[in-house]
């Protein structure tokens, strides 16, 4: 059985044959994704912008050389992740940034769900920049964008129990911060939170 | 000190909906530029030539397009009637872009542009690749390009390839004369621009077509009893007493004369 989402599948098999006339429309369907989790687990706007960019030209440049098979069998949520997760460890290798040390950028306003109130957000957005960088990655990839274990597993290149067991120890760390936030609300810095 | 959590654990159906709540909407310039960084699409932006202000495209691959379009709508019809993609609208040029563009015209031919000629055959890549090695200031005959790439018969294809030549100005097809010696047609809004480019950089078209109108198509010096194409920098240097005019390649080799092995003047001979 194919454990890929029907529209992954069906996009492989369109970059397979035409890579240039396919290429934007899985720009167009991933770019909110990684924009998202280069945003949540990484750092400012701008850099997750960058970060999305080299991410799809990676992408890319990696299909252009592969023969058609090969990219009609990628799973593609999981492999742009895999790329993005790669090429942002490069980055902040290169400029020797911390991935601790988040800046706190609410984002912009949410879309997805008008109930979600803005203050909400952001209170959730600060606490999970406050989580450490293995937490972080595992709670956003799996709850925020909402790959599957296994997928979490491939990407970040570490055994499906590990990913568990930080995507587990992150939300319980959450709801303490949370539960911390909501008796101090005023003040609080993410750097405050120990996770 | 290892522990084994429940996987079964998940977020209440309050947090699923906060951490969901966390997407977010990429920028709105990303794809374009996505599209753009791998040459699916370009942008554009106005530079200042002596034939004034022109359009040009780049995307990740290179430099895709120069032209004297009279508006950005006419500019990007024409280009994605020629390109099948989207250019947008720029400032500016990227900066280092710019420079090089800048002292490309200003006739330093070793700083390298990149270039995207998708869609050219050969022949016309080998065209315009020899353009490219004519020093600013000189001209050679199309009939020289058709014989220096091989194809001595071709001089009319030579002309239409560089009428399709995508990025004038960068590749110098204005420095491309008829064979016989006349400046001739130029895609960039016509001859009248070619003459000014020409002007601009140092060639004097008026007097190109003066000898040319005189049957003069070679000059030498009786000191090096050397021949050149008229425009050939070692031809300028020869002094008024020591300068030769020929009608042909046969009437210098006849007077004991060779070839400049600069402007290699036997390839505009042949044709």
């Amino acid at each position: 059985m194919d454990p890929r989402p029907a529209a992954d599948a069906d996009l492989a098999a369109r970059l397979a044959v035409d890579l240039d006339g396919s290429f934007e429309t899985l720009v167009l369907e991933h770019q909110d994704r990684l924009f998202t989790i280069a945003h949540r687990i990484g750092g400012d706007r701008s850099d997750a912008e960058e970060l999305v960019q080299d991410t799809f030209v990676r992408a890319y440049r990696a299909m252009d050389g592969y023969p058609p098979d090969r990219i009609r069998e990628l799973r593609l949520r999981g492999w742009l992740t895999t790329i993005l997760l790669n090429a942002g460890r490069n980055r902040s290798r290169v400029r020797r940034v911390s991935t601790v040390e988040l800046v706190f950028d609410p984002g912009s306003e949410p879309t997805a769900d008008p109930l979600t109130r803005r203050d909400e957000r952001e209170t959730w957005a600060r606490l999970l920049a406050g989580l450490s960088p293995a937490q972080r990655t595992a709670v956003v990839l799996r709850h925020v964008d909402g790959l599957s274990y296994a997928e979490i597993a491939e990407a970040v290149g570490r055994p499906e129990g590990t990913v568990k067991a930080h995507v587990h120890r992150g939300l319980a760390a959450l709801r303490d911060a949370l539960v911390a936030a909501e008796r101090q609300p005023e003040g609080l810095r993410a750097e405050e939170i120990t996770a | 000190m290892t522990v084994h959590p429940n996987p079964d654990i998940d977020p209440s159906a309050a947090e699923a909906a906060a951490l969901a709540g966390l997407r977010e909407t990429a920028p709105p310039e990303l794809a374009h530029s996505t599209l753009v960084a791998v040459g699916l699409a370009d942008d554009y932006a106005l530079i200042d030539t002596p034939i004034g202000a022109l359009r040009v495209a780049w995307n990740g691959r290179g430099v895709s397009a120069v032209e004297s379009a009279v508006d950005d709508m006419a500019f990007e019809a024409r280009f994605h009637a020629r390109t099948g993609r989207r250019a947008r609208r720029r400032d500016s040029l990227p900066a280092d872009l710019a420079r090089k563009i800048e002292r490309r015209l200003a006739g330093d031919r070793h700083n390298r542009i990149d270039l995207d000629l998708r869609g050219a055959s050969e022949f016309e890549r080998a065209v315009w690749m020899k353009a490219l090695e004519i020093p600013r200031g000189e001209v050679r005959p199309y009939g020289w390009i058709a014989a220096e790439i091989g194809r001595p018969k071709a001089v009319r294809a030579v002309g239409t390839a560089l009428g399709h030549n995508p990025v004038p100005l960068i590749v110098p097809c204005h420095r491309v004369v008829r064979s016989d010696g006349l400046i001739g047609q130029y895609s960039l809004g016509g001859p009248e621009n070619k003459r000014t480019i020409l002007s601009a950089e140092g060639a004097d078209p008026d007097e190109l077509e003066e000898l040319a109108r005189a049957g003069i198509r070679f000059l030498g010096s009786d000191t090096t009893r050397i021949y050149c194409l008229p425009t050939c920098h070692d031809a300028r240097r020869v002094t008024e007493r020591h300068k030769q005019e020929f009608r042909s390649a046969g009437a210098a080799a006849a007077a004991g004369y060779r070839p400049c092995l600069h402007c290699r003047p036997m390839a505009a001979a042949i044709a």
